[in-house]
């Protein structure tokens, strides 16, 4: 029964509930506790020792079931032998020890051998679906495949009906057996390999070009955009809890301790003010620049438990203070929105800096960093570097995020060379994994040094 | 991992199923999956990490299985902040102070007679030692818990709302029921106490925590095991009303609240409609009761206009 925990481990972890071997050891004896007799304490019992989170608790469940589903193993589907039939057939198919389990309709043992097989096999080991069928072939071979249909053959040829009848039978059978090999190792698949290819495609997905997504993708993208965020949020959070916690105030400590003959009873700790991050993001959501602008909105306002405020404006002629929409939506309903009501035109860079600067400069000063994202294609019309270099002057830092690479940057009617000077920071930014490292860097030039 | 010595093991806590009743004989309805946590923290001397949403009973299960046992209760609030000298013990500063005047004399008499320096020297640290000792130390509750004898429960209230320093420093308490104390040495447990933590998420709590406890999700209930509890809280009220009163909360899970009406809200709306001799929900009872379950306006604006939906549905 050792073996069975510690292959339920492994699934365990293969569907990201993670279990370290302290853990590992308490499921140990847990089950040593409750036994394997109530299935429900058992699940319980191992839920409590090893999933440690309510999304590893869902998880948990669902393995838990699928591995611990044994179905009652039916090579029979047709009616039971005969009684009288079944000593003389079960006789003659003894020369196949898996012809005689068939014929025998021995579910138990069948269901052992396939269970040995898999292991002889290494059915567990999968890791890609393309590896199903190679598997299943496998793992019959191991369990005597061969050795039947040798027999089977030998049936046919030797043209007694008794013997055809039975050829015929175990043909059925055999079938019925292809059927549950099958669906076993489709099973072991969902176990151990359904979690590991997902992880594979995420990966894949962060170095994947935003603005090239289709529509099945952005579901999985979005979930890691916010993931990417938590962690940064996580990281960012705990370096201001432990930058509060200050130094010693030697000049007050000194003046507290006058009251008990100078003994210092009460120590004071200097602090540190810490500010949170302000930024103000305005966003190019004219169609090549839009699913970036998607991204990158919902990122920041995933990032909330570290920036204080964020102010983000949509644009791709007249601009337009998108906050409101944001707040009250959810980001992906927002941005859709959004696009309905300004996408798609023409762009305008140097309308979008005026309106800007018309209504809303008042909201930079030096704390805020500016992040603008776009690809600075404003179709020959007015640049108004004037007013970027406004920009640029009253904000703590401009980051341009620019989808194109840097060698298109000058050709075409592309200002990006023109409003570079004007930026702290420009970027080319077209993957997740550029988004995540950026945004760092501004959140990291936020804390103390 | 786990220290030799074993837990106190009443017959209370023999089975599962014994703990399903000798909680419900306390007032507290537990699932099987709660009862066969507390089943194994018992018998594998490990905390338990109790996580769910605000109300759904994780600080009352504590609180129950104290009473179950007959064993004292031991809470420990978390806050930011918290710091050992308020979570495990503080010297007695003052005390020490005091004496140290008080024994002024004497203890220039004692030191006037050493005939050189490092005699006196000598002497002075072994009286030092006296001033760090027993009768000087304030227990926090940690180390009382680590003190009773006769074993108790100790629940560690929202840990996730302390630093991450604190919870690294509780990682000795509860992987070997033990603290050191760098003035008097190691204190072990004499009977390991049974540990609560709870969290509500406020923060992810560290792997190395989550990994020395037992981890426990209490979920809203269905509407049976809500039922259940409300009548063994609210003894007097009638099973129609129950009924009703649970159908109406479990509507409003299913809707896009801020913050959903859990176990506590419905307890305290029973109660309430209890003291107002109600029989069944009318629309106008449950417009001006609504802020007992529903805590922001908000939810409550959002609710009123189908409240007799509601009630009709159920």
């Amino acid at each position: 029964m050792q073996r069975t925990l510690e292959s339920f481990l492994r699934a365990l972890r293969a569907v990201d509930v993670r279990v370290s071997p302290a853990e590992a050891i308490d499921a140990h004896q847990a089950v040593r506790l409750v036994g394997y007799a109530d299935r429900e304490t058992l699940k319980d019992a191992l839920c409590a020792a090893t999933a440690k989170t309510a999304d590893e608790v869902v998880r948990f469940e669902t393995c838990f079931e699928t591995f611990f589903r044994r179905d009652e193993f039916k090579p029979g589907k047709a009616p039971p032998p005969k009684p009288d039939a079944s000593p003389s057939q079960g006789g003659q198919a003894s020369e196949s020890a898996l012809g005689q389990m068939l014929m025998e309709n021995d579910a138990a043992a069948l269901s052992q051998a396939m269970e040995e097989a898999a292991e002889r096999a290494g059915v567990a080991d999968i890791r890609l679906s393309s590896q199903r069928r190679l598997l299943t072939r496998r793992m019959l071979d191991e369990m005597g495949l061969k050795d039947l249909e040798a027999f089977i053959a030998r049936l046919q040829q030797a043209g007694d009906p008794q013997g055809a009848a039975l050829a015929q039978r175990l043909t059925e059978r055999r079938q019925a057996l292809f059927d549950e090999a099958n669906s076993y190792v489709e099973r072991q698949h969902d176990l151990y390999a359904g979690e590991s290819s997902q992880r594979l495609r995420e990966q894949i997905l962060a170095d994947e070009r935003l603005t090239g997504l289709d529509g099945h993708e952005i579901g999985t993208m979005q979930t890691l955009v916010r993931r990417m965020a938590k962690r940064l949020a996580a990281r960012y959070s705990h370096q201001q809890r432990r930058s509060k916690r200050g130094k010693l105030d030697v000049r007050r400590t000194l003046r507290r301790s006058m009251v008990h003959g100078g003994v210092p009873f009460d120590i004071v700790w200097k602090h540190e003010t810490i500010e949170k991050p302000k930024i103000v993001a305005i966003c190019d959501v004219s169609g090549s620049v839009a699913a970036a602008a998607r991204f990158l909105l919902l990122f920041l306002y995933s990032l909330h438990e570290v920036v204080e405020r964020l102010d983000a404006f949509a644009f791709s002629n007249r601009l337009v203070a998108v906050g409101d929409i944001l707040e009250d939506e959810q980001v992906e309903g927002a941005i859709a929105a959004v696009l309905a009501r300004i996408g798609m035109r023409s762009t305008d860079y140097g309308q979008a800096w005026e309106d800007f600067c018309a209504l809303h400069l008042d909201q930079l000063d030096r704390h805020t960093t500016v992040i603008i994202l776009g690809d600075a294609r404003s179709n020959y019309v007015n640049p108004r570097i004037d007013l970027m270099r406004q920009i640029h002057k009253r904000a703590r830092a401009v980051i341009w995020l620019n989808p194109e690479p840097e060698s298109f940057w000058s050709r075409g009617d592309s200002e990006m060379e023109r409003y570079r000077r004007f930026c702290h920071v420009a970027k080319t930014c077209n993957t997740l994994n550029e988004l995540e490292r950026i945004i760092d860097d501004v959140l990291r030039t936020y804390l103390p040094r | 991992m786990t220290i030799s010595a074993s837990a106190p093991e009443p017959a209370s806590l023999a089975s599962v199923e014994a703990i399903v009743e000798n909680l419900a004989a306390v007032g507290y309805i537990a699932s099987r999956r709660i009862a066969t946590a507390l089943f194994m923290a018992s018998h594998l001397t490990k905390p338990i990490l109790v996580e769910g949403s605000a109300g759904v009973g994780k600080t009352e299960l504590a609180l129950s299985t104290a009473a179950m046992l007959g064993l004292p209760l031991i809470r420990m609030q978390c806050y930011e902040g918290l710091d050992e000298s308020r979570a495990l013990y503080e010297w007695k500063y003052g005390k020490q102070l005091l004496y140290t005047q008080i024994l002024k004399d004497r203890i220039g008499e004692t030191l006037g007679d050493a005939p050189t320096m490092d005699l006196a020297m000598d002497r002075l640290h072994g009286m030092a030692d006296l001033f760090f000792s027993e009768p000087f130390l304030e227990p926090r509750p940690l180390l009382q818990a680590l003190r009773t004898e006769a074993g108790c429960v100790l629940l560690i209230d929202e840990v996730d709302k302390a630093d991450e320093a604190f919870e690294a420093f509780l990682l000795e308490i509860l992987s070997a029921y033990q603290v050191s104390v760098p003035e008097l040495g190691v204190i072990k447990a004499v009977t390991p106490p049974i540990v609560f933590l709870t969290s509500n998420n406020v923060r992810d709590l560290g792997d190395a925590l989550k990994r020395r406890c037992l981890h426990l999700h209490i979920p809203l209930p269905d509407a049976k095991l809500e039922q259940r509890i409300v009548s063994t809280r609210v003894p007097g009220i009638e099973e129609a009303l129950n009924h009703q009163l649970v159908g109406f909360v479990q509507k409003l899970r299913a809707m896009d609240l801020r913050k959903s009406p859990s176990i506590s809200e419905t307890v305290d709306w029973a109660r309430v409609l209890l003291l107002l001799h109600a029989h069944a929900l009318e629309g106008e009872m449950v417009r001006d009761t609504l802020n007992v379950l529903l805590k922001f306006e908000q939810d409550i604006a959002a609710v009123e206009p189908q409240i007799n939906e509601l009630i009709k549905a159920g």
